[in-house]
């Protein structure tokens, strides 16, 4: 009562607490202090938060706190503890011990729902979605039992065109390309008008492009007074939108600062621990004779939701390593089974390895030519997770090596010894830790998996090696040394092609880019005249030189218009 | 509320992969005897006769043999299939049609008595059944269709096929118009191992010959390989440069022919003549076989041989204490339920949780 | 003529109902994603049931109601097992149907040769005389009218429903759901346990109105013609209303000519039904992409929550 006297103003704070309920205005934090909310208690606090699998101390004694209208990043690499962080804020893990506070008061967050409904979003990686449901569908999946069927697809359609992230609500989510499920995501989770948003790892699908546009959504929503988590490897931009950082390694907090106050180096040795070696860039090398030559290729979509790939042309010669880049999604698996024979085509001269024409020849013949393959998923596809490594060695190599493993012809007995030996000839060269002697592959980390299959190829000493996704969910440590090896194995005289949809590894260890988009490889852009920009243009789908935006604009008019023919 | 949770194992258990089917049948006993119980007999004398009775005579030890030879003999093929991750559901059928296939020589010319009659019996029923077994692998890798379905509605058709046949064109004129074919002569029967002892014919020494056979060539051999990798990862068996409608094929005509290898021993050995039944379900039993194994065609030998068990404890439970024979289907069908379950912990743990408390079991 | 008419249909009636309501709750079954091959020994259990507690308490209506009870509770056997233990699900349905086959022999042994008691027609007088579809419309049994209320339940559930649209994720994408806080197994427990009841119900049809009495191994297949339904009808419930018709009807018709003795072996006629199913199985499963884009993404893929 008062206060009411005391507070001339305090009128006007009403009204616009009336309108926006949900939103906070953005405050300032105090040098030195932690950001708080309105009432000084931050959004969100995390305290000595621990969490066990069985031996594995996932998270030990972590703390953290968000601010309202605070962007807060979480940094650690590959198995530090982020993603067991973030599903027990979302309610899909418990913590064992410590306590997280929730605008002062402790919550106890038992479920996802329950999450939802104490005003936390979250912005999966992997995206939970369902291909065959519509986004209207997926939306109303993730609110509560109370929201009016009828209109999600309205207010989902109100929503996404407010924040820029234009989506039909009636297509079906199968048929979206990877940015738009992005916005599905996204829009999902602003219509449970949360106060805090989780994202995790949001750029590593995107192009530059669509992540400049989500840093403008998420700045808006830092405007709007709602606190984002944002968890991401990506140095560069954490240093650029967020406010605070706090980094994990091993599953404890081991550093928080402002990261506009660091630098990306400084920020990867806090986060790996020690201090990371970019690949070394070779002296430009002797460029060697054409190893891979692939002239209008074509695969028609084998599946639903597949990419068929168009007039595909490409050259790698020995001693470069040719990066191909793009968007998870356009057409890099289907490219990888064509190059490897996994699918084989009618058109043999379309594929040329070592001069040999190849197109209709399966993935065995290509070996036996000097090819080697690492294609993207480790498990289930390079390797099988319940058989042992030397198992897995023979995978790949019953046919190029038969003479080695097998005995009576091709058909004939497997030698296990030899198996054994060249399987511990690899662990060593590569350095994969593993229990025992020959474990399932299944027991490896991811890191060390990756490490395994790219030294089973390396030991054959293939004259041309093509690489899907070589570093995806691995660890520094690892990341560095199988770019090392790539390198190596270029300047050795080997062709190398590498997929990525990492840019910052393509440009590490590329000699020319070409990008991947819509089932379509661009003209190769040599190392010296690339720029993310332009990268990141074909990657979204510009092919600056050939059709212009506008023209094809004027053609879609035409068609439109009843096609005047 | 209690709930269970499964923990995955790092590496798989080789300690509960051997010990499973043990678990296992640990667990049928168990329940067996509640069945007992239930039916109102003391579970003791029921659980003897069933299990250790037959085991106390030679002769009975000649029947076991006889029932467990074609039991191992399928479970062997099947093996390679269930590897393989094709569900050849229709081993009986292919039973069926092996003993139609291999009868034909006997039957159709009955001159014809060499020593070279029964060999040749033999290749064509094991053609037979690998033609028979060759239609659901022709419908899955040609045309998409679920062998499930299309292997199992053929095995109401050889059913058919065979009623026909011994009720009509096959029937002996001799027959007093009883269904069933004329009776093999001595050089159509496959014959006895130890005349003076018992019945048990050499179709129990091919089956162990077949289980060993598909063993050495599953564990050692590039092409049994290839039967793992492609059932535990199609894609990664593509990568491999496998082909997995080859193994469709494959896996499917090599069961089939031992199925239909099971079927002419049979008729051959022990009925002695073709009849309108000539099978007590010995091609679905032996799935049950192949998985109490653990798909391995060794362990088939002794899961074929619990198995041919629970069929004369049947019959011996029925005589001495007046228990249906049906009781033998409840009891196979509660072992392949209990291996599956059991099978869970090669590669999980297994926790019990209650939702207030948190207590853990192993 | 006209009766005639009403007549075969009625019988083809008769004869689909039970693949209908089987077939509707594998439907449901796998659309959550898990592929029950248990429903022939479901059936079959259910058929027992209700052949016996009819038998015992005079009253089909209970044993209509047993045979549903049953059904459910047989499912959850392999419910726990592929849900909760994450065995294979094809080995586990047959392990189910196996079970199911022997449990009832021994269940029905004392029942062979007895009569049974019959579920009676429901009548509306004055209606039912309506000449062509009178009989056929007002004048069937009560598990007639249950299984057309099955479809358009079904149909409504699965479509026009949240509870049914979360199903369908479940069956879609496991992971995507889990992620959501759906409780993933518990959707499918009692889809499994739904598919159960209808499995028991579509038994109960045969002992207390298609022929009412025990013999055994009685369902002779009908459960696995029904998860072949499923797939010709592309998991929707109006397909499988017509595909159990076609499938009725086919079943009749064998019947009809081995009837009027055509001089085809009445063995070839009574396989008619098993290779119609693989017919059709094989003419719906050729266009892959099609195959592809209706199957249940998930189904018969087991689900262990990561933690």
């Amino acid at each position: 009562m008062l206060d009411f006297c005391l507070q001339p103003f305090s009128n006007a704070g009403m009204v616009s607490e009336e309108a926006d309920n949900n939103k906070k205005q953005p405050e300032e934090p105090a040098p030195g202090q932690t950001m708080a909310g309105s009432d000084g208690v931050p959004m969100l606090e995390v305290r000595q938060i621990v969490k066990s699998f069985g031996p594995l101390k996932a998270n030990d004694n972590v703390s953290l706190s968000v601010g309202s209208g605070e962007i807060h990043s979480l940094l650690g690499e590959n198995g530090a503890g982020k993603s067991t962080l973030v599903k027990m804020l979302y309610g899909s893990l418990q913590p064992d011990t410590g306590e997280i506070l929730w605008q002062g008061k402790p919550v106890n967050i038992t479920s996802p729902s329950m999450a939802r409904q104490t005003g936390i979003g979250m912005v999966f990686q992997h995206f939970s979605l369902f291909d065959s449901l519509s986004v209207a569908d997926n939306i109303l999946l993730s609110l509560e039992e109370s929201f009016a069927t009828s209109d999600v697809a309205d207010k989902a359609r109100q929503l996404s065109i407010d924040y820029g992230l234009p989506l039909n609500p009636h297509s079906i989510v199968g048929d979206l390309s990877v940015g738009e499920r992005q916005r599905v995501e996204i829009v999902r989770c602003l219509l449970q008008n949360p106060d805090l948003i989780i994202l995790d790892e949001p750029t590593s699908v995107l192009t530059p492009q669509e992540a400049e546009n989500l840093f403008e959504t998420l700045e808006r929503l830092r405007s709007e007074g709602r606190s984002i988590l944002y968890i991401s490897h990506r140095l560069e931009e954490v240093k650029r939108m967020c406010d605070r950082a706090t980094i994990l390694r091993h599953g404890k907090v081991v550093g928080e600062c402002d990261p506009a106050q660091e630098t990306a180096e400084s920020l990867a040795s806090l986060m790996v621990g020690t201090n990371v070696n970019k690949a070394n860039r070779r002296a430009a090398g002797e460029i060697g004779d054409p190893l891979l030559e692939i002239t209008g290729a074509n695969l028609p979509a084998g599946s639903p939701f597949a990419i068929a790939l168009k007039n595909v042309n490409l050259t790698v010669r020995g001693g470069e390593v040719v990066g191909i880049a793009g968007v998870a999604g356009n057409g890099q698996s289907e490219f990888f089974r064509l190059v490897s024979g996994e699918d084989v085509i009618a058109n043999a001269d379309a594929i040329n390895i070592r001069g040999t024409a190849c197109g209709s020849s399966g993935i065995n013949e290509r070996r036996s030519l000097g090819a080697a393959f690492v294609p993207e998923e480790r498990l289930g596809h390079g390797a099988i997770p319940d058989l042992s490594l030397s198992e897995n060695l023979l995978l790949s190599r019953h046919g190029s090596d038969s003479a080695a493993f097998l005995r009576m012809g091709k058909l004939g007995l497997i030698r296990t010894e030899i198996t054994l030996d060249a399987t511990a000839r690899i662990c060593e060269k590569m350095d994969v830790r593993k229990t025992g002697e020959d474990p399932d592959a299944s027991s490896l980390s991811g890191g060390n998996l990756q490490k395994f299959i790219m030294g089973r190829e390396l030991d054959r000493q293939p004259s041309l090696l093509i690489v899907n996704q070589p570093t995806w969910g691995v660890d520094a440590g690892a990341a560095a040394r199988i770019r090392q090896a790539m390198m190596d194995l270029a300047q050795s005289g080997c062709a190398v092609l590498v997929i990525s949809q990492d840019l910052d590894e393509i440009f590490e260890i590329s000699d020319r880019i070409t990008v991947m988009h819509d089932g379509e490889l661009s003209e190769p852009i040599p190392i010296e005249d690339a720029t993310y920009e332009k990268i990141g243009l074909l990657m979204g789908g510009a092919n600056p030189g050939h059709v212009l935006p506008e023209v094809e604009e004027h053609h879609h008019d035409d068609t439109t218009s009843g096609g005047a023919e | 509320m209690i709930r269970v949770e499964l923990v995955k194992r790092p590496q798989h258990s080789n300690f509960y992969m051997l010990m499973s089917p043990f678990i296992a049948f640990g667990l049928t006993l168990v329940f067996g005897a509640l069945i007992f119980l239930a039916l109102g007999k003391n579970p003791f004398t029921g659980l003897y006769f069933y299990f250790i009775d037959p085991l106390s005579q030679v002769w009975s030890l000649h029947e076991l043999a006889i029932k467990a030879g074609p039991l191992i003999m399928i479970a062997a093929g099947l093996c390679v299939c269930y590897r393989s991750n094709n569900w050849n559901i229709g081993a009986e059928g292919q039973f069926i049609v092996g003993a139609i296939f291999g009868s034909m020589i006997p039957i159709l010319m009955p001159g014809f008595q060499t020593v070279l009659t029964l060999p040749l019996m033999l290749i064509m029923a094991m053609v037979g059944g690998a033609i028979y077994a060759g239609i659901p692998a022709l419908l899955k890798a040609r045309y998409n269709a679920n062998e499930i379905l299309t292997s199992l509605m053929l095995v109401y058709v050889a059913q058919l096929l065979l009623d026909w046949l011994v009720r009509g064109v096959w029937r002996d004129p001799q027959g007093f118009a009883f269904p069933g074919s004329v009776r093999f002569p001595p050089a159509a029967t496959l014959p006895e191992m130890i005349p003076s002892q018992g019945d048990a014919h050499y179709g129990f020494l091919l089956a162990l010959v077949a289980a060993i056979a598909v063993w050495f060539f599953l564990a050692k051999t590039l092409k049994g390989f290839e039967v793992s990798v492609l059932g535990l990862s199609p894609r990664a068996g593509k990568f491999a440069g496998f082909s997995a409608s080859a193994m469709v094929f494959f896996s499917f005509m090599l069961s089939g022919a031992l199925a239909g290898l099971a079927g002419i021993s049979e008729v051959s050995g022990a009925i002695g003549q073709l009849r309108e039944v000539i099978s007590p379900g010995y091609g679905f039993a032996a799935i049950i076989v192949a998985f109490l194994g653990r798909l391995n065609p060794l362990g088939t030998i002794a899961a074929g041989l619990l198995l041919a068990l629970t069929y004369l404890g049947g019959e011996a439970a029925q005589i001495s204490l007046g228990i249906s024979d049906k009781v033998v289907r409840v009891f196979q069908g509660m072992l392949l339920f209990f291996v599956l379950g059991c099978d869970t912990l090669v590669h999980y743990k297994i926790r019990i949780v209650s939702r207030t408390a948190e207590g853990s079991a192993t | 003529m006209m009766d005639m008419w009403q007549n075969i249909i009625l019988t083809i009636a008769t004869a689909a109902t039970p693949l209908l309501i089987a077939a509707l709750g594998e439907l449901v079954v796998e659309r959550s994603g898990v592929l029950n091959l248990g429903v022939e020994g479901m059936m079959i259990m259910g058929a027992v049931t209700g052949f016996a507690v009819a038998l015992a308490t005079g009253n089909p209506w209970l044993g209509m109601i047993g045979a549903i009870i049953i059904g459910s509770l047989f499912s959850l056997l392999f419910g726990f097992l592929v849900l909760s233990i994450a065995t294979n699900q094809v080995a586990t349905g047959l392990s189910l149907t196996l079970l199911g086959i022997g449990l009832s022999g021994m269940i029905g042994e004392e029942f062979v040769g007895e009569p049974g008691v019959k579920l009676s027609n429901i009548e509306i007088p004055g209606l039912v005389d309506i000449p062509l579809v009178g009989r056929l419309l007002f004048g069937q049994d009560p598990i007639f009218y249950i299984s057309i209320a099955l479809v358009f339940g079904v149909m409504w559930f699965l479509f026009k429903t949240r509870t049914g649209l979360t199903l369908r994720s479940v069956g879609d994408n496991h992971d995507s759901a889990h992620a959501l806080g759906i409780p993933v197994l518990r959707y499918r427990y009692f889809a499994v346990m739904f598919g159960g009841a209808c499995a028991g119900l579509a038994g109960a049809h045969l002992t207390l109105v298609y022929t009412p009495q025990w013999i055994e191994n009685m369902t002779s297949g009908r459960g696995w013609i029904a998860l072949a339904l499923v797939v010709f009808a592309s998991w929707r419930p109006l397909r499988l209303l017509a595909g159990a018709y076609l499938f009725g009807a086919v079943s009749i018709g064998q019947l009809h000519a081995q009837a009027l003795g055509l001089g085809i072996p009445s063995q070839f006629l009574s396989s008619l039904p098993y290779l119609a199913t693989i017919v059709v199985l094989v003419i719906i499963s050729t266009n892959r992409r099609l195959t592809l884009m209706n199957t249940p993404a998930c189904l018969g893929k087991p689900f262990v929550p990561a933690r």
